[in-house]
């Protein structure tokens, strides 16, 4: 049996307290210990981006950090984005660009789009590709995926002026 | 006041998946999410070995782990639990392992760690038999058998002949000649294999399954298990892709349920990726010897296969695609005679099961490679020489396809206008020779595939149950199974046209076996056309029923009164009766009330395949055509794929989103097959068992993509509809094989077309021309 550590820390704005084995990754922490199954495993190696999640404005392959590395960080995963009023504008663009199939990379594909959105507001479309080419998709052929986070861009840019 | 509403269409409207909000925010719960009450977890032990005698098992140290509830092994499971389509495989092997695959022992434990943990005590003692890898080799009169009971190593056999072959020889100016080695790839679907079984205390199984056919799912699942398929319930939890990889019963699933059976507890089983990669099935690899002949004036005469499929250890639908191959062969354009033959192999190799294009991939290839090198040979632009070849509406192939509604000259009209392509292959053509490094090309590829149905069971239909509530919001129960293929939208679609109701006010239920009416499954691009016509005969009783009563209450005929908008109207000026709830309440509530529900079950116009493979099974056919440019560097090998035109006959567009994303989707994972996806086997053994070294297409590769919806109208299908998902994969590959050959003159007969081979055959080709010169 591995040892146990507490770790503190902000998931989606709150504040969690949890026990985990040292050698415990994020993803397993997010899905067992939490309960929080948006985030996908998919591979467990970090070439999938499936379990993508944010972590202090930077995302990364949940599947590849400690959970005790989380200690006084703030984390967001897909649960998160939504708000009261509803869908996330990423989320939404994702629904209603058709760009959802079987759904399962979704989670990790909408965290790093959010996340390039938010770095990048004047991404151009290689920017774009380049900055998803960690998340596999086997559905969608990624086009209504770019056409998605193009309309997310566009909406952050009329905000804008 | 008078509301007037006007007649409108939802149909080829663009219509987002109303299971898409719950995806995007992380709600969905897929099996590999769920968990029941005192749920354990299951693991399997799979052999290291590719062929060997177990000389023993000890699972001793493993049952004696705390928090291990079942250790199993064949000697826990009857032998005689044989299932499949050949009925050559069982749940847990005993006595002897076949392939890397094989499943030696299971363990249900109350954590993951601690199932490994025991599969880490279980030890075995093997004595290694000689393996078989090759199809050649195993069809050797002194090849050590795989199986006792199938001779000479021979599984599932097909052959289809008509026409006069010799007379067609004789008639050929020239014939081609090549041998084409399609290879082995896998679906890849981002959740990985999972089931969750758990038994009531009356012994009724439920089984939370990834299936795509859950009611032949119950019927192929209880021969391996010994229980009544009827006493197998099937729930349907959303599924992280399937792409044919989910329509047969594989051994994880029989023995996660034996393990429920043996703990009397829930037990979740879930496939790692390394574990999918080398356990989920695989397309099927095939070695297709092709001969086809032409006459001098470009009119192909006939086509001489002989194929050897490598069967792998067990038999799954893999070995069955022959029945789509030969298809391929008989009628991708016309011929006047056509000789099918193939043989499956057993060998020690991981097993193929069913993937998007079933076997028309493999033989796609094949025909559209040779169509390009016909039309060369008989100084014809391959466009001409198509539409010269294309079979006119109504005619009828040699296996006995009626082709209604057929548009495939005109679909390579519309591909060769689009892309200028006769102008492009000629200029590319003109500068293969000259100095450069980078070299353009511009390929085109075509096939048919059924486009509504494919009767290879007894029956190819699909049940609905339609009702509607006291607020005129529809629920339709189908058969059909959602996949993430968008079928729910396009049945919404199909009743919110019917019955004049909201989109969003329509829900569809679909995951519970004891609920929905059978379906045979989500296969052969069927389930628009099937499922469709069902919901829409289904939603039309309904409709009569609710104007027979709209219309005695006006003291009009039923004639005169149509559904739209949330009302009953007039039909001739579109003037409210009523709304339509307040209607459905007074039909409930009235004196004699009534409710409205209806059901249907379809059975699609079409005949099983008699004998010598001959029937028109399917309802409906489509082509398409694909047109891919692209640019090779030729000291590399990389072919980077810049455009694919697409020109496919959808007979209809329903839900105009859902078709395009279902095309990109389908002609990405064509891209993939074509260019970099390979499952690479050496001895036995999945050397690539990662996405690192088993590379599908990501978002930077991929190319521009113009696609172009030709409407044939279908007079079978729902609204017109066809059937639309596989074409778009089945065609890219040859495509981009043409194009490399405009650009470089380079012929490859085994994809995928890797920068290795590539800039082997650039070389071999520069050494070649090399020696002549000297």
């Amino acid at each position: 049996m591995s040892l146990k550590t507490e770790v503190s820390f902000t998931l989606n704005g709150r504040a969690v307290q949890v026990t985990v084995p040292v050698d415990m990754n994020v993803l397993t922490m997010l899905r067992d210990e939490l309960n929080m199954t948006g985030t996908k495993y998919a591979c467990g190696e970090g070439e999938c981006g499936a379990c993508t999640v944010d972590v202090d404005g930077e995302t990364i392959n949940s599947c590849l950090m400690y959970a005790v590395d989380c200690e006084g960080r703030a984390i967001t995963t897909i649960e998160g984005l939504r708000t009261a009023d509803g869908l996330d504008p990423m989320q939404k663009a994702f629904v209603d660009h058709g760009a959802i199939q079987c759904g399962f990379c979704m989670p990790g594909m909408i965290m790093q789009a959010k996340h390039l959105v938010a770095k990048n507001p004047n991404m151009t479309d290689d920017d774009l590709r380049r900055g998803l080419e960690g998340n596999v998709c086997r559905c969608t052929g990624y086009y209504k995926v770019f056409d998605a986070v193009k309309d997310v861009v566009r909406g952050t840019a009329e905000a804008a002026e | 006041m008078t509301t007037v509403i006007e007649k409108d269409s939802i149909i080829g409207k663009r219509i987002p998946k109303p299971d898409a909000p719950d995806k995007a925010v992380g709600r969905t719960r897929y099996i590999n999410d769920m968990e029941l009450p005192l749920m354990l977890i299951g693991k399997i032990l799979h052999t290291d070995r590719v062929h060997a005698t177990i000389k023993s098992i000890d699972v001793s140290a493993a049952r004696a782990l705390p928090g291990v509830h079942a250790v199993l092994t064949a000697d826990d499971v009857p032998e005689s639990l044989k299932f499949g389509i050949a009925r050559d495989n069982i749940p847990l092997k005993g006595g002897k392992v076949r392939c890397t695959r094989d499943e030696i022992a299971a363990v249900a434990a109350e954590t993951e760690d601690i199932a490994d943990q025991a599969l880490k005590l279980i030890k075995v003692e093997y004595e290694d038999l000689p393996g078989l890898f090759d199809v050649h080799e195993a069809l050797e009169d002194d090849a050590p058998q795989i199986h006792d009971d199938r001779p000479g190593n021979k599984g599932l056999a097909y052959s289809h002949h008509s026409g006069d072959l010799a007379a067609a020889e004789a008639e050929s100016d020239i014939i081609l000649e090549n041998t084409f080695k399609v290879h082995y790839v896998t679906h890849c679907c981002m959740g990985t294999s999972a089931v969750l079984a758990d038994f009531d205390a009356d012994g009724k199984l439920t089984i939370y399954s990834q299936t795509q056919y859950p009611y032949n799912f119950k019927m192929d699942l209880a021969p391996a298990l010994n229980i009544h398929p009827g006493d197998i319930r099937v729930i349907q939890p959303p599924v992280g892709g399937a792409f044919g990889s989910k329509l047969d019963v594989y051994p994880f699933e029989p023995i996660c349920v034996l393990l429920a059976r043996a703990t009397q507890r829930p037990v979740k089983l879930v496939f790692s990726r390394e574990e999918e990669f080398i356990n989920a099935p695989t397309r099927q690899p095939v070695e297709i010897h092709l001969r086809s002949g032409v006459k001098k004036d470009g009119t192909m005469t006939f086509r001489h296969v002989n194929s050897l499929l490598n069967n792998g250890a067990y038999t799954s639908w893999g070995a069955t695609t022959p029945y789509v191959m030969m298809r391929t062969f008989s009628s991708h354009f016309r011929l006047q005679a056509i000789s099918y033959d193939a043989q499956a192999v057993y060998t020690n190799n991981p097993y193929a099961g069913s993937f998007r294009g079933y076997g028309n991939v493999q033989a796609t290839y094949c025909t559209s490679i040779h169509a390009d090198m016909m039309a060369e040979a008989v100084g014809m632009d391959p466009i001409s020489f198509g539409i010269k070849n294309a079979q006119d509406e109504g005619e009828v192939t040699p296996q006995g396809a009626v082709l209604n509604d057929c548009v495939f000259a005109e679909l390579l009209k519309i591909a060769g206008e689009k892309t200028d392509f006769v102008n492009k292959m000629k200029t590319y053509a003109a500068e293969r020779d000259k100095p450069g490094r980078i070299k353009r090309g511009i390929g085109i590829a075509s096939s048919i595939h059924n486009a509504g149905g494919a009767k290879i069971h007894k029956s190819d239909g699909c049940g609905t149950i339609l009702k509607l509530d006291d607020y005129a919001r529809a629920t339709i129960i189908t058969g059909a199974s959602e996949i993430g293929q968008g079928i729910d939208a396009v049945l919404c679609q199909i009743i919110s046209e019917e019955l004049g109701i909201p989109v969003k006010d329509v829900t569809v239920v679909n995951n519970d076996s004891a609920i929905g009416p059978w379906d045979v499954g989500v296969h052969a691009s069927r389930t628009t056309f099937i499922a469709g016509n069902s919901a829409q005969r289904a939603a039309r009783r309904a409709k009569e029923q609710i104007l027979n009563y709209a219309a005695s209450r006006a003291n009009v005929g039923a004639g005169e009164l149509d559904l739209r908008g949330g009302h009953v109207v007039q039909s001739k000026d579109g003037v409210s009766v009523a709304k339509l709830d307040k209607v459905l309440r007074e039909m409930h509530f009235k004196e004699d009330s009534e409710l409205v529900m209806t059901t249907d079950y379809y059975e699609p116009p079409s005949e099983p395949e008699g004998e010598n493979h001959v029937g028109d099974m399917s309802a409906a056919y489509s082509h398409a055509v694909h047109v891919v440019e692209a640019e090779i560097d030729t000291e590399t090998g990389v072919i980077t794929v810049e455009k694919i035109t697409s020109v496919q006959d959808v007979g209809r567009i329903v839900n105009e989103m859902g078709l395009e994303a279902q095309i990109e989707g389908g002609i990405i994972m064509g891209l993939g097959y074509a260019l970099s996806e390979e499952l690479q086997i050496e001895d036995g053994y999945v050397r690539n068992p990662n996405f690192r070294d088993y590379k599908v297409m990501t978002a930077p590769e991929i190319p521009e993509m113009e696609l172009h919806f030709v409407e044939s109208q279908s007079s079978t299908g729902p609204l017109g509809a066809k059937g639309i998902a596989e074409l778009p994969t089945i065609v890219i590959a040859p495509a981009v094989a043409n194009a490399l050959y405009n650009a470089t003159g380079i012929r490859i007969f085994n994809p995928p077309l890797t920068p290795e081979k590539v800039a082997r055959a650039i070389w071999e080709r520069d050494q070649g021309h090399a020696q002549a010169a000297e």
